[in-house]
């Protein structure tokens, strides 16, 4: 149909009106959904390829991302709850660790993770430990995403795993560290699950995460 | 003899100056800035400035903006830590120091990026501390074998322990501003003699857009107390959280750094500050902010502009790369940025020894760099002229006889002037020679003369009281001064 055609072309242009007008017209015209969100996912992914190519460049990205959001925020209420869970690639709370307001690379994993499909709950910058477990509880979420680029902030990290360990909901999660003082051995210190030099690969580790 | 001209650059129309300041001081009357620290809102608060308590949002009239304008020093002279005189931050003067707070360094056996240990950074200051173009020595390294904690006030012990050198340091929390400052205090004597010979200088953040963060407000409200300079480090990203054209940057780079004006001096009018910075253009393939890329030098040579404009001394990050290793890249990024800095006549210049966008020092980047510094203080002093007339007597000289100039009097007299003349890691010899010494490159060069400095330090000259008291700041577990001291 040429409306799933349009749909493809408004996520990969970035055309965040085009795309929720075309959100809000499937719903009148009564079409099949599934079929409606799987062109705009079809859509993200070739511009996830662009990207890869080096032929879109992050604000291209970043676009198209918001575009895609702003459909699936019309249809996704339209949605069986188990399609959307079958969608959903899985739950993520992110944000930047209390004392710490270095927020763009957080920013651009949950912008990446939203595009991929997960459902990102960004908590913004300078969160504290609890602000985070609190809402990684209520919202069922699988993966915690802590970001710190600060040496002094990092600390903040270790008393995250501390804290969920204490309140025995360890296993109920895994989290994910990010920022430029993280290293490989502080993940495995602190006992966290992994991290990632950059949001491509966050998203690849996200991924993998969740398959196990 | 005719003194030269200094060489210049300019990249921005009186006009166009005016205009920036101008919208720089119409964002934060209408827009405002958001000061996110409580004794920085009761201060506005005090001084009739309207702050949103909720929002924490703080609109500063252009009146008070131009009043706080007329207060600020200037000029900054630091000095050593024996109190002499080290450095006149002001005019076209420059000054170069080492970039500062990396996460890691590069390993001189591996080549691997890898974590900082306590010996790395003590080695660091002792090869800085014997480098002859780089007059102020940087807070460097952070040292992964202490306690996250206390990582800030850490690097400045051991640069105050192995250098006379003034420093550049900051905090990465609130609570350290206090023991950093008293650490300072036990060099000088008392907080008076600090105030009249400022041996530290504190980096403080503004956040991008147009916030001041709780952490860095404190720090230049604290600082202005003392006395002690603060070096505003503003850090668009063109693109992210500044607007993608460099003009525009620099207008918000110039509204955050008024707002640190306006709250410095009303903290205390006169309070010395620096116009500086460290923006860069956001990458966009990457992600990164590059800091040699040519964007970023035009960004940093626009906003320093502005500060000459406004009088008031200047810093920016210039003269680093954005290379994981020592190759042409990591040389050709550097020495552009530090070449137009020095031109510039940017005061502070901060990133020698830097690579991969501000998280990894190099002891053999930083003695390369050393190079790049004295060739740039070189280039500044122009051409002069020495004779009259310039040449004619001197190529009258020539005849059968007379072939060369090589032992003439004149050359003698001036070849040490007019030549800049580098250590042994700059390769002037020709290919055999370099074949016979074992075709090595700069960074082999680099890594022998940091040895020798090493072996060549002189030793500690800090009084045992003082190394105490000094100590006396660390209480975390395993602290011994000893096991510094005897690196
Ligand atoms: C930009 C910047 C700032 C900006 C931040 C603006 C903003 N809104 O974000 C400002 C100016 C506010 C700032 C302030 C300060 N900064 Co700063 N800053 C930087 C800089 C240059 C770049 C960071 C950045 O945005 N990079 C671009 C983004 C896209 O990359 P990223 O953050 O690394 O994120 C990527 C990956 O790390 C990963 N990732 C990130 N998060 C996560 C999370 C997960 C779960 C995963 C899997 C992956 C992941 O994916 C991201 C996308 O690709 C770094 C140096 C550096 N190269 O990191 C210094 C740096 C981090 N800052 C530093 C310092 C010291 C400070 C200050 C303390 C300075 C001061 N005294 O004022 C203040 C602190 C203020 C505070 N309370 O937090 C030091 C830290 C040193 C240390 N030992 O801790 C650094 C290393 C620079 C330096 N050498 O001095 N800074």
């Amino acid at each position: 149909m040429v409306i799933f055609d349009e749909c493809k072309k408004a996520i990969v242009r970035g055309d965040i009106e085009k795309a929720e007008e075309l959100a809000n017209q499937s719903l009148a015209d009564k079409l099949n959904l599934n079929t409606v969100v799987d062109a705009f996912s079809d859509a993200i992914r070739h511009v996830g390829n662009l990207f890869d190519e080096g032929e879109y460049f992050l604000p291209e990205l970043m676009r198209s991302a918001e575009a895609m959001k702003a459909a699936m925020a019309i249809l996704t209420p339209h949605l069986s709850s188990s399609e959307v869970e079958t969608r959903s690639l899985g739950t993520v709370v992110i944000g930047t660790i209390e004392g710490d307001i270095h927020d763009i690379g957080k920013t651009l994993v949950a912008a990446m993770l939203t595009a991929e499909g997960f459902e990102v709950h960004d908590l913004g910058a300078d969160v504290p430990v609890t602000t985070f477990i609190e809402k990684a509880l209520e919202v069922n979420a699988q993966l915690i995403c802590i970001s710190a680029l600060l040496t002094t902030t990092m600390v903040g990290q270790k008393k995250l795993i501390n804290q969920l360990v204490k309140q025995n909901i360890r296993d109920r999660f895994k989290v994910l560290l990010g920022g430029a003082p993280v290293s490989k051995n502080w993940v495995a210190e602190i006992g966290a699950d992994g991290t990632a030099e950059n949001a491509i690969s966050a998203v690849k580790l996200a991924k993998e995460l969740m398959e196990h | 003899m005719k003194p030269a001209i200094r060489p210049t650059i300019k990249i921005l129309e009186k006009e166009l100056k005016k205009k920036v300041v101008n919208e720089a001081m119409e964002i934060l009357a209408e827009i405002g800035f958001f000061a996110e620290n409580k004794e920085a809102i009761a201060l506005l608060q005090k001084n009739g400035l309207e702050v949103d308590s909720k929002s924490k949002r703080a609109k500063i009239p252009i009146d008070v903006t131009k009043k706080a304008l007329k207060s600020v020093p200037s000029s900054i002279t630091l000095f050593d830590r024996d109190g002499n005189q080290a450095a006149i931050l002001e005019g076209d003067n420059i000054c170069f120091d080492p970039g500062s707070a990396a996460l890691r360094v590069l390993d001189t056996e591996s080549n691997e990026i890898r974590e900082a240990y306590t010996k790395d950074f003590v080695e660091f200051t002792k090869v800085v501390e014997q480098l002859e173009h780089i007059h102020a020595q940087s807070t460097a390294i952070i040292c992964s074998d202490v306690p996250e904690e206390v990582s800030d006030m850490y690097r400045l012990l051991i640069c105050l322990l192995f250098s006379k050198k003034p420093v550049i340091t900051g905090t990465f929390k609130k609570e350290s501003f206090a023991k950093m400052k008293d650490m300072l205090v036990t060099i000088r004597g008392s907080e008076k003699k600090l105030r009249e010979k400022p041996l530290a200088i504190f980096d403080a953040c503004p956040s991008p857009p147009l916030k001041w963060s709780d952490l860095t407000c404190q720090s230049i409200i604290d600082a202005a107390k003392y006395g002690i300079p603060s070096e505003f480090i503003s850090m668009p990203m063109t693109g992210a959280n500044a607007p993608v054209t460099i003009l525009g940057a620099i207008v918000q780079h110039a509204a955050e750094t008024l707002a640190g004006v306006v709250i410095t001096q009303l903290v205390s009018p006169s309070a010395p500050v620096i116009w500086g910075g460290s923006p860069a253009v956001f990458d966009m393939r990457k992600g990164t902010t590059p800091m040699g890329s040519i964007d970023t030098m035009m960004l940093d040579i626009g906003y320093t502009e502005i500060g000459k404009y406004l009088n008031i001394p200047t810093h920016a990050y210039l003269g680093m790369s954005d290379a994981k290793i020592l190759d042409m890249q990591a040389g050709f990024e550097t020495g552009m940025g530090a070449l137009l800095a020095g031109i510039k006549g940017v005061n502070m210049i901060s990133g020698a020894g830097m690579i991969d966008f501000e998280t990894t020092q190099s002891i053999q980047k930083v003695v390369i760099d050393n190079e790049i510094c004295g060739m740039t203080y070189k280039f500044i002093e122009g051409i002069t002229q020495r004779d009259e007339p310039i040449a004619k007597d001197l190529l009258n000289l020539f005849d059968e006889k007379t072939t060369h100039l090589l032992a003439h009097d004149h050359t003698l007299k001036w070849f040490r002037k007019e030549q800049y003349i580098p250590s042994t890691i700059v390769d002037r010899g020709t290919k055999e020679e370099w074949i016979t010494n074992g075709r090595k490159s700069i960074g082999d060069r680099a890594k022998e003369r940091a040895e020798k400095l090493i072996k060549k330090y002189p030793g500690l000259s800090l009084e045992n009281d003082v190394i105490k008291e000094l100590a006396s700041n660390f209480k975390f577990a395993d602290f011994d001064i000893k096991k510094i001291t005897d690196i």
